[in-house]
């Protein structure tokens, strides 16, 4: 089935980039996420593709990047589907963003507090 | 100086080591000064972007591709603190209003903590925010952002009563504008999230 623009409420700009998909199924990044390019940029790639690999040569957070392409997460977080089902990236995920999130543990926020302290 | 005037870069490369992002978000009501608290702690120039929200998805037939759902797009801003070479917080400022329930639904799932900001001069722009973090039972401090024209200057303790705070949130004055104001706003946001952790941790 094909879907108008209109019914997912992308502009047809957005809706052409992501071929009208309207989600990204499997994987899911969160805002944090960091995403990390596991190979250079390759002729024959869509340009949003090349601009993400070039961009996540350092880590780089889901949301860094849909303010860099200046495009909203939702589309964003498509491309990256298709990158990571390439092989393309690879996605450092954040803690307790799995379905049985767990609270963070004082470890981690001895941490948090440790960093903040310092700045 | 400490004030924020001075020009973040826009882009700046995290460590190769960043492993772990994580995630406060501050909420209040329309010119509480969210922004203005994001950039005056972060390492980058807060950074604007968007969700295409899907909204009331119920009764959506995929098949016959009679889609009547309706999409809202909701812009929000972010900032960035690197904590050390692998762990880096993300301070993301949302709308509190009504409106934005799904945004923060989004937002919140995984975050450490929020920081409710209120301007006294409009108590009832936070009780939506407060309400709705009770509910989500996300972790949060109120920060009271004092304006140069707030005649009023309600005592914390006023504000706590105005807002039917329980005791043990903490609730602090701030100028979203300065740096060190800033920081201890979040301080104090992740001293009590170490608190609520080792008292569960205790807890056999
Ligand atoms: N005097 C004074 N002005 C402030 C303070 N904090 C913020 N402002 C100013 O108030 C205005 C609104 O601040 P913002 O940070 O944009 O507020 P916001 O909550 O992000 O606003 P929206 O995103 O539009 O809801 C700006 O002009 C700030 O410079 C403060 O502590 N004192
Ligand atoms: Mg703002």
């Amino acid at each position: 089935m094909i879907r108008k623009p209109v019914d997912i409420g992308f502009p047809d700009r957005l809706y052409m980039v992501t071929g009208g998909r309207s989600r990204a199924d499997d994987t899911t990044f969160d805002l944090v996420t960091l995403i990390v390019s596991e190979s250079a940029p390759t002729a024959g790639l869509q340009s949003e593709h090349v601009r993400i690999l070039e961009l996540c040569r350092h880590p780089t957070a889901v949301v860094e990047v849909s303010a860099e392409l200046r495009m909203p997460v939702t589309v964003v977080r498509i491309l990256l589907a298709d990158l990571h089902a390439m092989g393309r990236i690879s996605a450092r995920h954040p803690h307790g963003s799995r379905p049985a999130a767990s609270l963070p543990d004082s470890v981690l926020l001895k941490e948090v507090l440790h960093g903040l302290r310092n700045l | 100086m400490d004030s924020a005037t001075s020009e973040l870069p826009a882009r700046m490369p995290l460590d190769d080591a960043a492993e772990t992002g994580l995630k406060i978000v501050v909420v209040g009501g329309f010119g509480v000064g969210k922004t203005t608290l994001v950039r005056s702690v972060s390492e980058i120039r807060p950074l604007n972007t968007e969700e295409v929200m899907t909204q009331a998805g119920v009764g959506v037939d995929e098949t016959d591709g009679l889609v009547t759902k309706t999409t809202t797009t909701v812009a929000f801003d972010f900032g960035r603190i690197s904590l050390n070479e692998r762990m880096v917080l993300y301070l993301f400022g949302a709308p509190g209003q009504e409106r934005f329930w799904f945004l923060w639904d989004r937002l919140f799932s995984g975050t450490l903590g929020a920081v409710v900001l209120v301007d006294t001069r409009r108590m009832s722009d936070s009780w939506y925010a407060v309400d709705r973090l009770e509910h989500h039972r996300t972790p949060f401090v109120v920060a009271v952002n004092r304006f140069d024209d707030d005649a009023s200057s309600f005592s914390l303790d006023e504000i706590r009563q105005a807002l039917s705070l329980s005791d043990d949130v903490p609730l602090i004055d701030c100028d979203a504008r300065v740096r060190s104001s800033g920081k201890r706003v979040l301080i104090t946001l992740v001293d009590h999230l170490y608190e609520l952790a080792m008292a569960r941790e205790m807890t056999p």
